[in-house]
């Protein structure tokens, strides 16, 4: 059964991914592209309901396995993934009605977006530490000409430095997932269960301490570079600011917390078999100093889209952090703050994209009173700003203040350093997003009507989860963050 | 002790394949540096080949045949081709200071054996030091990753990582399991067809394979 479920799951965006290879050039591939991943939403749906209900699985032969954790990831990526296709549907319409893409552009786009969704799918849900590699190089090549999709010299230079940075750091993960697999041989033998990370669970304690260390360096140095952690981020912020909007939209809620679910599973091995506190201390260090960096960074940042990008290296650092403490309530924190950043920083990314297509520059400077033309667009980036600033009522608020109300306790020395960088984020942030929503107008109407369901249907989850958690999700979460340790 | 033909043989390997990415380092002409990526992959294959036989792991013999086919001849002719159609076959590169790129590399050499010291010690005879030099190689194709200034270059510079990569997994650990290789091989042909899609753009945006025009983002 679970087999099924699982199978529906990643041969839905495979099969989209074929069919949309084929006919994306038709005038209903943005339809078909909602249609294949509202289906992997869907079975995403039922996966998880069965995995809540009856805990963590093995599927075929043990190669894929799920838990509330990944299952969790799972739906928040099949959802996120979905309520993108529904905002790329116009968003695209209109990028061609500008005339900066054409339709062969176009079919590129959606077949890569489905293969894209299936990459993480199989990051997230496979047993194997070696196919988590295979995938997460996947994620990145399906999405490296997305990047440069436009074909703009800037567009072309951050998919290069895209490619060549997340190719090296990730070949560096590799190194790591060798000398992972060196020292769970001499435990677990020869062949296929030596990489399974069940087996490999099982048997932490056995492994030998001095490779897992070394492993585990080169695993956060390789998957921190997706993650975007400081210093190994100059990627990221290129990379969001030059591709088409939707795509933006899913690197930064979706790509980097796979990148960082597979760090949390080298994790739990590390610590495991050394006992000690290693893989989590370098984690929170990692953690702090992308939030630091990243936040003192927001000021100098004069494009909308490479702003947020910069917002995204912070919050992945805190959520870095939350996982490095371990420990049930900031494990719990950072799953929360995983949830309502992605979506969030998502809804933020579609309304920026529909204010940059109204004014025709993303330079800050020039984009000026939005509620004047369009007062959807200006609240939705108003209120989803005040969000990701972590304003209460939304659910930001609530993660933000479980961490640092955990650090506190924990590692008293951290908290002066993350309040000073969620206050300088957000007089950076809000300084500049105050006087672009409010004041006098620049912008234009639009050729399509813009698509801003999604927008407010992610803004009033988030606002949701800072309010109230239902206990479903409270339980759901809980096990994970049990499951962790 | 005596120590068994394959072994050193493999060792003999393992140094000429540390001195092939030494020579990458230090070459200029890309026509040649294309035929030197050509002649690791072929060392690779063979040292894979011997792993194989002399520890009698079946599928080792499957990921020597495929490393041939693909590092010593799908890639090559990939490449051969790309430089022909782009006109760049007989470029020549700058490289400015090239001794002291070497001693860079000799450092990265010293810094690698140093930390693969404490494993070294776990593996068993016929891995002994090699990890040093897998990761040796990975770091100095890192090097040559930063040094160079053309599109393609850096593109031999990953794949050349990627066989040091091949190299630590096959001589440290015996192989990684076959569907973990064939999907890193998978992903590595899929890059340089990307690879390729990349350079004809950059060309056509910039008039130039020369990533010095690629350096114009920045925060302000």
């Amino acid at each position: 059964m679970i087999d099924l479920q699982l199978l529906a799951l990643l041969l839905i965006p495979l099969l989209g991914g074929g069919l949309l290879a084929v006919f994306g050039s038709r005038s209903w591939a943005a339809e078909l592209n909602s249609l294949m991943s509202f289906l992997t939403f869907a079975a995403s749906v039922v996966l998880t309901a069965r995995v809540v209900e009856s805990g963590p699985q093995v599927a075929f032969h043990e190669q894929f396995f799920i838990d509330q954790f990944n299952v969790f990831l799972v739906a928040l990526t099949a959802f996120v993934a979905f309520t993108t296709s529904l905002f790329s549907r116009p968003y695209m319409r209109i990028e061609q009605h500008h005339g900066k893409l054409t339709t062969g552009m176009l079919h590129l786009y959606y077949s890569m977006y489905q293969l894209f969704t299936f990459a993480m799918l199989v990051a997230l849900t496979t047993n194997n530490m070696g196919i988590v590699w295979v995938a997460m190089e996947a994620a990145t090549l399906t999405t490296v000409l997305l990047v440069s999709l436009y074909r703009t010299p800037a567009s072309l230079e951050a998919a290069w430095k895209y490619f060549i940075l997340c190719g090296v750091g990730i070949a560096l993960a590799l190194f790591g997932t060798i000398l992972l697999y060196f020292a769970a041989e001499r435990v677990l033998g020869q062949g296929g269960t030596a990489l399974l990370w069940t087996h490999l669970n099982e048997v932490k304690g056995d492994l030998e301490p001095t490779v897992l260390k070394l492993a585990f360096i080169f695993l956060l140095v390789g998957y921190g570079t997706k993650i975007g952690l400081v210093p190994l981020h100059s990627w990221l912020p290129d990379a969001h600011a030059e591709g088409p909007t939707p795509v933006s939209a899913v690197l930064s809620g979706l790509l980097l917390n796979v990148a960082l679910c597979a760090v949390v599973r080298s994790k739990v091995l590390v610590d495991g078999s050394l006992g000690t506190h290693f893989a989590g201390n370098l984690m929170m260090g990692f953690g702090l100093l992308s939030v630091l960096v990243a936040s003192f960074s927001l000021f100098r940042q004069k494009d909308i889209k490479r702003m947020f990008a910069y917002s995204s290296i912070e919050h992945m650092g805190l959520i870095t952090f939350a996982f490095g403490m371990g420990g049930p309530v900031a494990t719990f924190a950072g799953m929360l703050h995983m949830t309502v950043h992605s979506l969030t920083k998502s809804a933020i990314f579609f309304a920026v994209g529909h204010a940059v297509q109204k004014v025709g520059t993303q330079q800050m400077e020039s984009i000026r009173g939005l509620l004047q033309v369009s007062p959807t667009v200006g609240w939705g980036l108003a209120l989803g700003t005040f969000a990701i600033l972590g304003m209460p009522p939304f659910g930001v608020f609530a993660s933000e203040f479980l961490i640092i109300t955990t650090a506190m306790h924990e590692y008293p020395w951290a908290t002066p350093i993350l309040l000073v960088s969620l206050g300088v984020a957000f007089a950076a942030i809000f300084g500049k997003i105050q006087p672009i929503v409010f004041g006098e107008t620049t912008a234009k109407p639009l050729p399509h009507s813009p698509a801003l369901v999604p927008v407010f249907a992610h803004l009033l989850l988030v606002l949701m989860l800072g309010l109230y958690m239902p206990p479903y999700l409270a339980d759901w979460y809980r096990q994970a963050a049990a499951l962790l340790g | 002790m005596q120590i068994p033909y394959t072994l050193q043989f493999i060792n003999l390997l393992a140094a000429l394949l540390l001195l092939i990415a030494f020579a990458m380092l230090a070459q200029r002409r890309i026509l040649s540096l294309i035929n030197l990526f050509a002649w690791q992959g072929a060392l690779l294959a063979l040292s894979t080949f011997i792993v194989a036989y002399s520890t009698n792991q079946h599928h080792l013999y499957y990921s020597a045949g495929l490393t041939l086919l693909l590092k010593v001849l799908l890639l090559p002719y990939l490449l051969h081709r790309l430089i022909n159609r782009l006109n760049v076959r007989w470029d020549v590169e700058t490289l400015i200071n090239i001794p002291t790129t070497m001693l860079v590399g000799i450092a990265l050499v010293i810094f690698s054996f140093n930390l693969a010291a404490p494993i070294s010690q776990l593996a068993e005879g016929i891995t002994r030091g090699l990890i040093g030099i897998a990761l040796a190689s990975v770091l100095l194709s890192l090097l040559m990753m930063l040094t160079r200034r053309k599109a393609v270059s850096q593109v031999v510079a990953f794949l050349a990582l990627e066989n040091g990569l091949f190299f630590a997994a096959t001589s440290a650990t015996q192989g990684m399991p076959l569907v973990v290789e064939l999907g890193i091989a998978l992903d590595v042909l899929v890059a340089t067809f990307i690879f390729g899609i990349f350079f004809f753009q950059i060309r056509e945006t910039f008039d130039s394979l020369d990533i010095t025009h690629m350096e114009k983002l920045k925060d302000d």
